[in-house]
């Protein structure tokens, strides 16, 4: 193979946002492996900074900067490369490479796009010249009109006749896109259309109808092959990413399958796509009537998912193409030995099934449509229909146990919730079996196709059987069995059978996996290995299943394996940061000697990559699932420090199990979790933090508000990310908000603490042996205290820390890791209000910042963390932060444009979706790097204030006072307008959205006469003004930046009233640390 | 009420589950096909004849079996007249299949046709153990009636496949011979859709005096070498110059014809994923196979050549003549199941006859 390629750029996706998340890190760095292993020098963009991608080793060239055409050109300036990768970073690169040619910038710069030519992907981009195309080699696509003002989309509706849905072109997710019954949902939907793309579509509909995908990979010498089918479990209406999907296809005779098969080939062979491929059809269920819904010339979601439904890496082969091989002259990753020109056989199906976070957001919708919501997904692996959803369902990790036995799944209205589908729909339908709805009639309700419904039917009549009986022992072994094969929990047969009581069910649990295991009813391993057990294969690829009778792997048993447990589904508050801190783990497990072995089910990350370790388990990381892993292992011990809260929850469990949990022991992780002890610990060690109490009655948190005043913070013990968490600031929120944490847990009381305003917020992370820390790293949040630290901007080194609270935070923090006795990682949350510092809280584990720490800092925390845990050789030198020379921000990247009607304010729960971390020389470069990564823009004419509280109004003077200096125009509502212009500030007054008959806010976003807007909240409550809402949801609505906390706000306007985009610093990570 | 039945092997294996179809004992070769979709088109697939079928996809049954509409003669959906194969192994069936054009459930059409079945076995373990021991004798035995061990290539179970008499299909103007060795119907549905007119013989038919314009050697069961008189006629056919085409056991034909040698293979080719190079050149194509047996291109004689090349085991996927138009494919371009990706041949066969018809 020749090809003259030696530097490639390759443009990444940025930060973790709904409809683009995960998957391109593991597209991403599949690419950049396939360059190293030619020889070719890489150069990445990417300003997410927790990625696996982004880490050294992987590229020759990083850069944490926008994924935009400025930047991309001045990397292009600096880097000089010959080639680029566009079809790796999502829709984000997509985006900027189609800029980029527009502007002639790949030309100017003789950049060779490889793989799919720029001229193929513009025409899968723009629909109307997509559909002319298929129409040319006779193809069908949904009769649709593109149109590029409301009334024309008013026009064509008419034409067409409703219900049609209209979708925004060049958007990714199905941003923007909808179902219309009427002309007045069509004019709304359609102005919020074409706030983000120029361009929208207005076709008809075909709800009901199967919703099928193939990926299909083509080389430069049109040889084709399609890796993967996938069918979704919704029909047509619900966006793939918000459905249940089965892979392969399941409802689709040999005929419909390869009928759509040569249809994709057909396709891409027009298109001339070189690399990988997506192709999206609708299918009538009555005939073999389709639909070409889409095509996306790039990696996707559904290719990252079908390289791991099948174990063909798609996009590391995609890459290798587009250097010019034939696909025959590519080796099968799995086999070794066969080619890669053949199709995956799948002797096993997978389902994935998405992960939503919507109770996390205030006023949300929770219906599910044509536009994207979910945060993140899972894949579940099984031999039959049954046991994939009832694993998957479990994965999804919300206190489900599988399709049946879920206490917390009533519907007062089902036929509602089945015929209007939120993300409760499928435990609609096992409400409705339950209730004795025959298949036919949820299948007019739901239009889900029957197949699947009887194979739910199966679950719920097995779920009749076992509660018949009573007991384990009389439970028929032939029925405990098909229970297994059909994926039920010993969760769930303890509940049937052994009916206890709510609460803690751990011993019946066991009583199950005891009776099970004496019938010799155990799972077996399998292996994923492309060819259906065709050829013998070498991987590592496994997953667990009740329906066989010998396992695929001869364990050696020598005490060499060590077992990292993954993080589980992306969600709110867990995302790719511990998919880096796992995959570096193994790393570390590999360098100390040991056998790596990964547990995790989230094909969306790099940790699911068989490459990156020994044995990979796909597979729930239930504490069942583990046990059963554990038994068939026997490993040396299990890490479950680095996947966040999902492993850390199950420390103190495996060891009760007698399994060796490494680094910190699992008494003193669940010292630290727990509220009262980890109180009493600080109160010993003579550590201040906020006061405290937990109660379990009105009166009783009356009395204790008394003592501490209002605001305070409530809790429910023991969840993640605070979930349901709040800051009440009076004793009608209190009450309204009690009502809703007490439905939350029953079992634990609430926790109030007081809660400090104008405080700083500070992290702390480190990694200890033996309680004496090695390393640490401090940052500080731009914003006070009172905005989740998953939210928050971080900062690091600290610039605005004294010295002083520098010096006592690590003497603090040496004194609970010697107190916790801590090896490994941990993290603490401070707040610090002039030098008066209190603990927050403290997890044992690794945390969400630990990538940007370990980034800024050049050293691997986590490798460390293993080392530690693992007895290892500790280097005797370790960095320091203060003798870094430049500084790392972190900033968030929310998804509020997606998640229809929620209000996009901060708050103690924390609403983001991702993150970037950029590098500067200075605290406003990279703090200015840093919001552009997630999407703001430097305003260019007027800016719309309401400074809400005081305290804001004055954190905010000094800001606007520069942007008056700078020429900004500057609005700002009444209030705002009197304060600032009381304090010489020329400001133009603007009405409430409420106050009719003048020019009010709200008209200056819709007419986008502003380009950035600050709304501050007035109080910490959730019952935010009407006006105030109506403000911030325009924002976000019409794409207009918006910052809702004053210090950021500020932060922000310093930055680019100091800084221009001219005068940023372009450099790679390598020049920043070495 | 569910019946247990087992799954014998040679070897004396024993895989325990429960019997669907029909409920009697059967012995026969065992085979696994790694496909994932179209049993109804497998299990009516003649070249199947006297083998028990192992299918490596765990979930069958989905979408039930279509009706036996028939179009030009030919049952629409399947491959021949009936199910051929004698028994079929699978992980997890299921009776409530749903699609629109399903008339009854596999189970059903498998009682019609008495082809006994077994499901709830570990199929990837029992196809672990062909690949390594290759393909076995095998018997299902169902309410303990034990039958002895066969082995079906003993048979010439082509004789049992092939039409009893001549038939004509369609009225198109290119002459198709078809020398039926259990012929799939989705051969003559490709031809017929390429303005020809097939006449259809029995395997032992002397077709060598006959009016035709081209030739072609279809698909079947079992061992190539068994079917002497065909290979004696293609011989004939041979040594003139009109266009022949054969697929599968047709193109093992040719080559023992021409004077080369065909082998078992250890467990054989029988899935929709096999990639087949066209010698000299970049292009590799999906196709679909089932066979068992191959040539030994070491014994080509030198005015043949290898058309196509397995890409993963380098076995041979077809043959040519170098000077006449004679080639033929060891894959399935017919498809049915499987991909249509080669469908591009039967063209190439036109091509052919349209030149020697000048």
């Amino acid at each position: 193979m020749t090809h003259n390629i030696k530097k490639v750029l390759v443009l990444g996706s940025g930060a973790l946002k709904i409809g683009e998340a995960g998957e391109f890190d593991y597209s991403g760095s599949q690419a950049l492996k396939a360059m190293k292993e030619e020889g070719i020098k890489t150069v990445l963009i990417n300003p997410n900074v927790a990625t696996v991608q982004t880490s050294k080793g992987i590229a020759d060239e990083i850069y944490f900067l926008p994924v935009t055409p400025y930047f991309v050109e001045q990397v292009i300036l600096k880097e000089k490369p010959d080639g680029i990768l566009l079809a790796f970073g999502g829709q984000t690169a997509l985006n900027c490479g189609i800029e980029l040619f527009n502007a002639g910038t790949l030309e100017k710069y003789n950049l060779k796009v490889l793989g799919t030519p720029i001229e193929t992907i513009i025409k899968t981009e723009d629909r109307e010249i997509f559909a002319n195309e298929l129409r040319k080699i006779d193809v069908k696509t949904p009769n649709s009109v593109a149109v590029e003002s409301i009334d024309a989309a008013l026009e064509a509706a008419g034409k067409l006749g409703f219900p049609i849905i209209v979708r925004a072109a060049f958007t990714l997710g199905g941003q923007g896109s909808g179902f219309c019954n009427n002309m007045d949902e069509l004019r709304v939907l359609a102005e919020n259309a074409l706030s983000y793309s120029s361009q929208i579509l207005v076709e008809e509909s075909l709800k009901g109808w199967k919703e099928v995908e193939y990926e299909v990979v083509r080389d430069a010498y049109d040889n084709c092959i399609t890796v993967c089918n996938m069918e979704n479990f919704d029909p047509l209406g619900i966006h793939t990413g918000e459905s249940i999907v089965i892979a392969p296809s399941q409802t689709l005779t040999n005929s419909e399958y390869h009928k759509l098969r040569s249809l994709a080939l057909k396709i891409i062979r027009h298109l001339g796509v070189v690399g990988e491929c997506n192709v999206q059809y609708a299918l009538d269920p009555n005939s073999e009537d389709y639909r070409v819904i889409e095509v996306n010339a790039r990696l996707s979601r559904s290719s990252a998912l079908a390289s791991k439904a099948t174990g063909y890496p798609l996009a590391f082969v995609a890459a290798k193409l587009g250097l010019g091989y034939a696909l025959q002259d590519l080796k099968n990753a799995v086999t070794k030995v066969t080619t890669a020109c053949f199709e995956p056989a799948l002797d096993y199906v997978v389902c994935k099934i998405p992960r939503w976070d919507l109770n996390k957001f205030e006023g949300v919708t929770k219906e599910i449509g044509s536009s994207m919501k979910s945060v993140g997904e899972v894949m579940a692996i099984g031999r039959n229909f049954e046991e994939a959803i009832q694993k998957g369902l479990r994965m999804i990790g919300q206190g489900m146990h599988g399709f049946v036995g879920n206490d917390n799944a009533k519907f007062d209205d089902i036929d509602k919730e089945l015929s209007h589908p939120t993300d409760m729909r499928i435990f609609a339908v096992a409400q409705a079996l339950e209730k004795g709805y025959s298949i036919n009639q949820i299948h007019d309700l739901t239009a889900i196709d029957k197949w699947f419904l009887s194979k739910l039917e199966n679950i719920s009549k097995l779920k009749w059987k076992l509660k018949k009986c009573n007991q384990l022992a009389s439970l028929d072994t032939d029925l405990f069995r098909k229970s297994k094969v059909y994926g039920f929990s010993d969760f769930q047969i303890a509940r049937f059978v052994l009916k206890p009581k709510d609460g803690n069910m751990e011993s019946e649990l066991l009583q199950v996996r005891n009776a099970r295991k004496k019938l010799g009813i155990i799972p077996v391993v399998k292996q994923i290995d492309t060819l259906a057990a065709e050829y013998p294969a070498q991987t590592n690829y496994l997953y667990l299943t009740y329906s066989g009778c010998e396992n695929d792997v001869v364990y050696e048993h020598d005490n060499k394996s060590v077992i990292v447990l993954g993080s589980g589904a992306y969600r709110i508050g867990s995302s790719v940061e511990f998919d880096w801190c796992s995959v570096n783990a193994l790393s570390g497990v590999k360098k100390e000697g040991y056998r790596s072995v990964m547990i995790n089910y989230n094909p969306e990350t790099v940790s699911t990559d068989y490459d990156v370790c020994d044995r990979l388990y796909f597979d729930e990381l239930s504490f069942e699932r583990v046990l059963d892993i554990i038994d068939l292992e026997q490993p040396k011990g299990v890490i479950v420090s680095v996947g966040g809260q999902i492993p850390n929850n199950l420390a103190m469990r495996l060891h009760e199990a007698k399994v060796k949990v490494l680094g910190t022991s699992p008494e003193n992780i669940d010292r630290a979790e727990n509220r009262k002890t980890f109180s009493d610990m600080l109160d010993n060690l003579g550590v201040d933090q906020p006061r405290w109490a937990e109660l379990s009655s009105l009166e009783a948190i009356q009395t204790f508000i008394d003592e501490v005043d209002f605001p305070v913070l409530i809790r429910p013990s023991y969840v993640l990310s605070g979930a349901a968490m709040n800051v009440v600031s009076n004793k009608n929120e209190l009450e309204h908000f009690l009502n809703l944490a007490t439905k939350v847990s029953k079992q634990y009381p609430v926790v109030v603490s007081e809660f400090i305003q104008q405080a700083k917020e500070i992290e702390f992370d480190g990694v200890a042996k033996d309680g004496i820390v090695l390393i640490d790293a401090i940052s500080e949040h731009v914003e006070f205290a009172g905005v989740h630290s998953g939210d928050a901007t971080l900062v690091f080194p600290p610039q605005k820390l004294y010295f002083e609270t520098i010096r006592r935070i690590r003497k603090i923090a040496g004194e609970i890791a010697k107190s916790l006795n801590i090896t490994g990682p941990f993290n603490m949350q401070l707040l610090a209000k002039d030098n008066d510092i209190k603990v927050i809280e403290c997890n044992v584990r690794a945390s969400r910042s630990f990538p940007f720490v370990s980034k800024v800092m050049n050293y691997n925390f986590v490798e460390l963390a293993a080392k530690a845990m693992l007895n290892g050789i500790i280097p005797t030198q370790m960095p320091s932060m203060f003798e870094l020379e430049n500084i790392g921000v972190k900033a968030s990247q929310f998804s509020f444009s997606r998640l229809s009607k929620a209000d996009p304010v901060l708050g103690v729960d924390m609403a983001s979706t991702g993150e970037v971390g950029c590098i500067g020389p200075d605290y406003y470069d990279a703090i200015l790097k840093s919001m552009l990564s997630v999407g703001y823009r430097i305003p260019k004419k007027s800016i719309l204030i309401s400074s809400g509280p005081i305290r804001s109004k004055i954190e905010l003077l000094q800001s606007t006072q520069m942007l008056q200096e700078k020429g900004y125009k500057i609005y700002g509502t009444r209030g705002t307008a009197k304060f600032l212009s009381d304090n010489d500030v020329e400001i133009e007054a603007v009405a409430w959205p409420d106050e009719e008959g003048e020019k009010t806010a709200l008209d200056l976003i819709r007419s986008k006469e502003v380009d950035f807007v600050i709304n501050i909240p007035k109080n910490l409550s959730e019952n935010e003004l009407f006006n105030d809402y109506q403000i911030r949801r325009a924002a976000i609505d019409l794409n207009v930046p918006l910052v809702t906390n004053a210090r950021l706000a500020s932060a922000f306007i310093y930055s680019f009233c100091k800084k221009s985009l001219e005068t940023l610093d372009i450099n790679s990570y390598n020049h920043y640390v070495s | 009420m569910l019946k247990q039945a087992k799954l014998i092997l040679e070897d004396g294996s024993e895989y325990h589950g429960t019997s669907f179809g029909y409920e009697g004992s059967v012995a026969g070769e065992m085979v696994f096909n790694t496909a994932m979709t179209g049993y109804p088109e497998s299990l009516s697939d003649p070249s199947y004849r006297g083998q028990i079928l192992v299918t490596t996809f765990p979930l069958i049954g989905n979408y039930g079996v279509p009706g036996d509409r028939k179009e030009d003669d030919l049952f629409r959906y399947f491959e021949s007249d009936k199910i051929q194969l004698s028994g079929f192994v699978v992980s997890d069936y299921t009776d409530d299949f749903s699609h629109w054009n399903a008339s009854l459930s596999l189970s059903d059409w498998m009682k019609e046709h008495q082809i006994p079945g077994i499901y709830g076995i570990d199929t990837r373990a029992l196809t672990k153990k062909l690949r390594t021991n290759g393909s076995m004798k095998a018997k299902i035995v169902v309410n303990d009636q034990d039958v002895a061990f066969i082995d079906p290539n003993s048979r010439h179970l082509v004789s049992e496949v092939s039409t009893k008499e001549v038939k004509t299909y369609g009225n198109g103007k290119h002459k198709v011979l078809l020398l039926d060795c259990g012929c799939k119907n989705n051969i003559i549905r490709c031809l017929l859709k390429r303005d020809t007119t097939v006449i259809r013989v029995p395997y032992d038919y002397d077709f060598t005096n006959d009016d035709y314009d081209g030739l072609f050697l279809s698909n079947g069961p079992g061992d190539p070498k068994l079917n002497v008189k065909a290979i004696d006629h293609v011989k004939t056919a041979l040594s003139q110059d009109k266009p022949i085409m054969g697929i599968c056991l047709g193109t093992q034909l040719m080559a023992l014809a021409a004077g080369a040698d065909t082998y078992k293979l250890k467990y054989g080719h029988r899935s929709h994923n096999q990639p087949a190079l066209l010698k000299g050149t970049k292009r590799c194509f999906i196709t679909s196979q089932n066979h068992g047996y191959a040539i030994d291109t070491d014994t080509l004689p030198s005015d043949w050549e290898v058309l196509f090349e397995n890409a993963n085991d380098n076995t041979c996927e077809g043959i040519k003549h170098k000077t006449k138009p004679f080639f033929s494919s060891q894959f399935h371009p017919e498809a049915s199941s499987g991909p249509t990706d080669t469908e591009f041949l039967f063209d190439d066969f036109i091509g052919m006859m349209e030149e020697y018809k000048g």
